[in-house]
This record gives structure tokens, C-alpha cells and sequence, in this order.
């Protein structure tokens, strides 16, 4: 007889997942899926927008990181007037520093909303902890020291991306070609020198680091199970630069196998020729792989740890994020690390470079400087753009075509939780593996439940984004015998 | 001629025919308006800026002053009146602030903020509009047009002085319309005139938007109010 029962709090996933388990007669997981079952339409629905509008349109997708879908949109908005990178132009110095400056202060901001708000309060308590304790509010009273720094943390980086684009929430800099204002001083100033309620750089500096000691602290107490949970095989994707390291902004994309080979590098306005999706009839979330692989060995993943995995180092005056890197790439001895919650551990990272790029980027005199934009010719109109971005999720692309009006004729969106769309299928099927596979009663447990949620969590996946899912809904996880029956379903 | 008029109570002395849009924002009463350009013939068109009149409900953009006139500006029905008609207005056409590019330049916007408007209390038609992007360098965007006329009547062929813009069909079926063969003879201070005499981004210049940055913009700087009241002959 089945069961449902209805758990509070709501997860902590943005956007609506729902995870079916597939057991045979033995009790052995067959299959497990995470259904995706809403529909946004933006791809839609900016057609017919004069093309100009499309990255302040397209970013309302995500509360989150929308600085993602704004310089996406952008970039591909320079390629469609003929000023950008498909033409070979390189953008003016100032607008792209501007572009790179918002950039990293969003990516700090979602990082540590993600990594202290929905993940450290699991760590600290355990999977198995009751929801009413492993939450932003457990570790207010478990450590409000901690909490007090990363509510400023990310103030400053919410004020940091205020400064550059106008507004903490889908503010607008990036015009066709170039920005519309640069950083004057005395914003440059406030953010590096901090005021009453708001830190300083070299605070932010110091704060950055307290989540790779969280980690740290973590996995030496509970190493056999953080890198035996869901570590799960997969290709590897970033954008890179002509060293090869990862560029957040712009680059080659490339993918790299278990043993950092090289499996692709390629123009990311190519991605057409090297990618393709597939599609389930029970979700609105598409698998894409590479094409010279096929659906399952071409299958990436993105985001902090895809990132890590590619990159060699940082740049050289990142000297903190360098040697965390090094200590990651070490822990795997090389090879790429497919240990799921050692996202985590990238994620960690990343906020450590974002703070230690944000301080070389503050001090560029070159933000203060006022060529803005490049100017098409008047024959430069191309009406066709592709941009792509490293966002806090992953790789982001956005591609438009428009016709000589202006007007929007396509709309092609591939966003990071996509990509990593077959990946977050195995970690489920690799949780519910280890939690119910071959077991005599096959009983969905909190800790189970929450399992699983860890495990999505580490992607730290924005739903709505990638499915362009509409409103709030619960996780949902079904569990069903061989003939389909159901089992058991329990709602959060 | 000089005249008594009461405003919200208060006594003033006025020219006789001024207008009573101008006279209220000559004592520092500011009514908000959409179609009305000062220094240009009313157009009576938005009712925006309704008040009460002697008892009655009637356009301050169309009512010329008279000696003796009881004029009820910030009475609460009156206010919440004109709350509802600018609320009308965002029901009627299809208003997305957020990506709209005349967000911070928007009048609409602007008097939506003064008015105290957070959500409008009627149903939201979501009218199926198409736009135009025929014409070389304007572009109409139907789903914001308040059918103010502003461009009909102010917007000409600097020849033969035609109308380049007109509203076609009536009611619920009206659409705002433009003459391409005009529209592509506008010199380009005409092209940038007609965008900015839009109240709304139903008539954008094609190619252009988003250049002035958020905190910078034209209502960011100065509000409408201020605007209003500033713009007064003391």
C-alpha cells in the first residue's frame, strides 16, 4: 500500500525536482531519475523583442545568477553588431574588466549563498540531522560567528555587483559592445576600503577562506564518506584560456576525461558541430553530449568541480586560491576528481579565487577610464551571436539570431544544470544505490531523502533556469517495484 | 484678468484661462499627467489627471481656469480614481518594466511610483499585440502604447506637414500605426524627438537602449513630480 507523507522544510533545490527509483524483485535499483516536469518558454517568448533587449530579459530567468545570463546575452549581443569575438575583435579594455568585475563579484555572492546557506549546515550536522537543525537557522545558533561573516560576505559582494551594474538584482551594464559606465572612484573606493556595515577587501579576503577550512575540517572527520558518496564518472567542461586554465569570461571550451586528457577543444561559436541534445518524454530538462561520444560517454560535467578538474592553476597573483588548487589536484593525484561532494570542496575554491581576482581587478586603473564601447560600421550588422560564460553553475550559452530589423528570430539557451543534467541522474542512482540496492525492506528514510538532496545539491542546480520551470514545487521522491507499482512517495 | 480659485482649500490668485493642470503645479500642487506636454495643446486623451471640479470629475489638462472654481486635487477618491485609471492602463497593454529599455525614462512608470500603484486591482489583459519594425529607425513596440496621441498630433512630415503616426480601429481593437515612407524621411533629432515624446517605450529608436546607466536615468535623477513642479511660470 503506498504512502505519502508530506516533510517540511522545503528542499533547498531551486526549482521543481522530483526523483523516481526503479527496484526490482531482489530489491536492486534499476534506474533512478530526476523528472523535471515545468516549462518557462524564454526561448520563446524573446522573440519578436528588438535584440537589444534580450540579455535585460533573458537574465530575469534567474534570481541567482543573472550576471551570467546578462553578460551571456551580451556577448552574443557583440557578435550579432559585428564588434565581437566570432569577428575577431578584441572589447575595449575597460568594459571588459567591467564585464569580468561583475562577473566575479556574482560569482562570490552565489557561491557562498549556495556553499554556506543550503551546504555547510549539513556538514556541520550530518545528513541524518533533523531538518529543523541542518539549516541556515541550526547554524545561526551553532555558530553565529560564522554566519555574522558570511551575511557580510555577501553584502559585499551583493554591493559589489550594485557598483558594477546598477542594482543587486538584475541590474544592466553591458551594452552591444561595450558597457554603459565604468567604476568611479569613490564606488572602487568603498568596496576596497569598506564603511560602516560593509567590510573591507582584505576582510573578504579573510572570510573567503573560512569555507575551504570548513571543508577541510569536514573531510578530515569524515573522509571514507565524502569520497565514497556518489563519486561518479564523468567528462569534464570549462572555458579556457590560452594557457588552458579556466576563464570565467571568455575561451576555448574544452573537455577533459578521467585522466585530464584532452577530449574536445574547440570555438564555443562551433558548439552546434560538437554538441547535441537528447530528450526524455518525462522531462522538460535536456540531456546534451558530445556527438563524437554519444549520449552516454559524451555526457559533461560542469561547474565548480568540471572547472577544477580542467584548469591546471590560477592565475599568478591569486596566490591563496593557487595553493588550495594545488592541494585539490593532488588529493586525486591528477587525475580528475569525481567524488560528488567534492564540489564542495571546489566550490570552496572558487570563492577564494573570485575574492582574490576581485582585489587585482580593484585595483586596475583601467576601470576608471572611459572608452565604453566600440562602435559598429555601419555594414558590421552579422544578426547572429553566441556567448558563453563559466557561471557559478557552469557553462552558460546563449545564442540568437535576429533579422535586419533587430527583431529576435531565435533564441537558443543551454544552461549549466543542463549540462549536467546526466551526471546528476548517476549521483542519484549512485545514492539510492548505496541507501537501497539489495536491501529486504526497501524504506525511502529521512536520511535517505536527504541523501539524495546532498547529492543534488552539490550542483548547486537552478531548475528553474535549465527547465525554465515556472513557480515553487516540492522534491518529490517515488519509489516503485518492477511492475511499476508504487511503493512508496514522500513529498517535500 | 486675476482670479480666486480654491485649491485643496487653499485660496489662490490666478490668471483667468490658464490652464488647471499648470495653475495647481504654480502652487505647488502637482497632478500627474500622461498625454499633456506643456506648451502644447491638451489632448485629453489619458484622464490621468482627473479631478474634481465645482463637484465634478473632469481632465485638469482641459479645463482652463475661471474665477470662483472649487478644484478637490489630493481628496482621497479623486487620488485613488486616478490610481485606478493608471492602473487601467498597465491592465490594458502589456507593461514589462524590468526589460523594458524606458524603464527609469518611462512616464507611465514614473507616474505609476507617485500614484502609490503596487499591483493593478483589475485583471490583466494580456491583448495579443504585434509590433512594428518596418520603418529604418523606430521601432513601434504595441504592447506598451497608452494611445496617448502625443506622437499623432506633436510628430509631423517637416515638409508637408502629414501625420506620421495614427490610430487605427477603435476600442479594444485600436492600434497605433506609422507611416514608413514618412517615417523613413525623419531627420534624426526627429527620429530621437519621437522617442522621447513617448510616454511609454511603445516608440524606440532602433539599435539604441539601455545606454544610461541604472541611478543615472532620467526619473532616477529627478522625479516627475519635481519635474512637474519645477516647470512652472512663478
Amino acid at each position: 500500500m503506498s504512502r505519502k507523507l508530506v516533510i517540511d522544510p522545503v528542499s533547498k533545490i531551486e526549482g521543481h525536482g522530483k526523483v523516481i527509483v526503479y527496484m526490482d524483485d531482489d530489491n536492486q535499483v534499476t534506474d533512478a531519475k530526476l523528472y523535471v516536469a515545468e516549462f518557462r518558454g524564454f526561448e520563446k517568448f524573446v522573440q519578436g523583442h528588438p535584440y537589444w533587449e534580450a540579455p535585460m530579459l533573458l537574465q530575469r530567468i534567474c534570481g541567482i545568477c543573472f550576471v551570467s545570463h546578462h553578460l551571456c546575452g551580451a556577448k552574443a549581443l557583440d557578435d550579432m553588431v559585428g564588434v565581437g569575438y566570432s569577428t575577431g575583435v578584441q572589447m575595449l579594455p575597460t568594459p571588459e574588466k567591467m564585464r569580468r568585475l561583475g562577473h566575479y563579484m556574482q560569482q562570490l555572492q552565489s557561491h557562498v549563498t549556495a556553499y554556506f546557506y543550503c551546504i555547510v549546515p549539513e556538514m556541520l550536522f550530518g545528513m541524518d540531522a533533523p531538518p529543523q537543525q541542518r539549516n541556515v537557522v541550526g547554524l545561526v545558533e551553532a555558530d553565529p560567528e560564522l554566519v555574522k561573516r558570511v551575511v557580510a560576505l555577501r553584502k559585499w559582494g551583493q554591493e559589489g555587483i550594485k557598483a558594477v551594474l546598477g542594482k543587486r538584482m538584475h541590474g544592466i551594464n553591458s551594452v552591444p559592445g561595450g558597457v554603459s559606465q565604468n567604476l568611479d572612484q569613490a564606488a572602487r573606493d568603498r568596496l576596497i576600503n569598506g564603511e560602516e556595515g560593509l567590510i573591507s577587501l582584505d576582510d573578504v579576503i579573510e572570510y573567503a577562506q573560512d569555507g575551504l577550512k570548513v571543508f577541510k575540517d569536514f573531510h578530515a572527520k569524515n573522509r571514507a564518506e565524502v569520497d565514497a558518496f556518489a563519486e561518479v564518472p564523468a567528462l569534464n567542461m570549462s572555458l579556457v584560456n590560452d594557457e588552458g586554465n579556466v576563464d570565467y569570461y571568455h575561451g576555448d571550451i574544452r573537455i577533459v576525461d578521467k585522466d585530464k586528457n584532452i577530449v574536445e577543444q574547440f570555438d564555443y561559436h562551433d558548439y552546434l558541430d560538437y554538441f547535441s541534445e537528447a530528450t526524455e518524454e518525462w522531462s522538460y530538462m535536456k540531456f546534451p553530449f558530445l556527438k563524437s561520444l554519444g549520449r552516454e560517454a559524451g555526457s559533461v560535467r560542469v561547474g565548480a568541480l568540471g572547472r577544477l578538474n580542467v584548469t591546471k592553476s590560477y592565475e599568478h597573483n591569486c596566490p591563496l586560491a593557487n595553493a588550495a588548487l594545488e592541494e585539490f589536484h593532488d588529493y586525486t593525484g591528477g587525475k580528475a576528481n569525481d567524488m560528488t561532494l567534492h564540489t564542495n570542496w571546489a566550490r570552496a575554491i572558487e570563492i577564494l579565487h573570485s575574492a582574490e581576482q576581485i582585489k587585482v581587478l580593484l585595483s586596475d586603473p583601467d576601470l576608471q577610464k572611459d572608452q565604453l564601447v566600440i562602435t559598429p560600421a555601419d555594414n558590421a550588422w552579422i544578426g547572429e551571436g553566441v556567448g558563453v560564460v563559466e557561471a557559478p553553475r557552469g557553462t552558460l550559452l546563449h545564442h540568437y539570431r535576429a533579422d535586419k530589423a533587430g527583431n529576435i528570430t531565435f533564441a537558443n539557451l543551454i544552461v549549466a544544470t543542463t549540462q549536467n543534467n546526466t551526471v546528476m541522474n548517476r549521483t542519484i542512482r549512485s545514492v539510492a544505490d548505496a541507501y537501497l540496492g539489495g536491501k529486504e525492506q526497501a524504506e525511502i528514510t529521512e536520511g535517505m531523502m536527504n541523501a539524495i538532496e546532498v547529492g543534488i545539491r552539490a550542483y548547486d542546480p537552478c531548475l528553474s533556469c535549465a527547465t525554465h520551470a515556472m513557480g515553487q514545487m516540492p522534491l518529490v521522491i517515488t519509489l516503485l517495484d518492477a511492475d511499476g507499482k508504487l511503493i512508496e512517495e514522500k513529498i517535500r | 484678468m486675476r482670479i480666486h480659485i480654491t485649491l485643496d482649500g487653499q485660496s489662490v490668485i490666478t490668471r483667468e484661462g490658464d490652464m488647471l493642470v499648470d495653475v495647481a503645479a504654480s502652487n505647488g500642487v502637482y497632478i500627474p499627467t500622461l498625454c499633456y506636454v506643456r506648451g502644447k495643446p491638451c489632448l485629453g486623451t489619458c484622464r490621468t489627471c482627473s479631478v474634481r471640479v465645482n463637484g465634478n470629475i473632469m481632465a485638469a489638462c482641459t479645463i482652463p481656469v475661471s474665477d470662483g472654481m472649487e478644484v478637490e486635487v489630493n481628496e482621497p477618491e479623486v487620488t485613488d480614481m486616478r490610481k485606478a485609471l493608471v492602473e487601467l492602463l498597465f491592465s490594458e497593454g502589456n507593461h514589462n518594466c524590468p526589460s523594458c529599455e524606458k524603464s527609469g525614462r518611462c512616464e507611465l512608470q514614473a507616474v505609476g511610483y507617485e500614484v502609490g500603484m503596487m499591483v493593478s486591482r483589475f485583471p490583466y489583459k494580456f491583448t495579443p499585440r504585434t509590433r512594428d519594425y518596418a520603418s529604418n529607425a523606430l521601432w513601434l513596440e504595441r504592447d506598451r502604447c497608452i494611445f496617448c496621441q502625443r506622437c499623432v498630433e506633436m510628430i509631423r512630415d517637416k515638409e508637408t506637414g502629414q501625420k506620421i503616426f495614427s490610430i487605427e480601429s477603435r476600442g479594444t481593437q485600436a492600434t497605433i500605426e506609422i507611416d514608413v515612407e514618412l517615417a523613413n524621411r525623419m531627420p534624426p533629432e526627429q527620429v530621437r524627438e519621437a522617442a522621447e515624446l513617448c510616454p511609454v517605450g511603445c516608440i524606440i529608436e532602433k539599435s539604441l537602449g539601455f545606454n544610461d546607466p541604472i541611478g543615472k536615468r532620467k526619473f532616477e535623477i529627478k522625479s516627475i513630480r519635481e519635474r512637474a513642479l519645477e516647470r512652472v511660470d512663478k
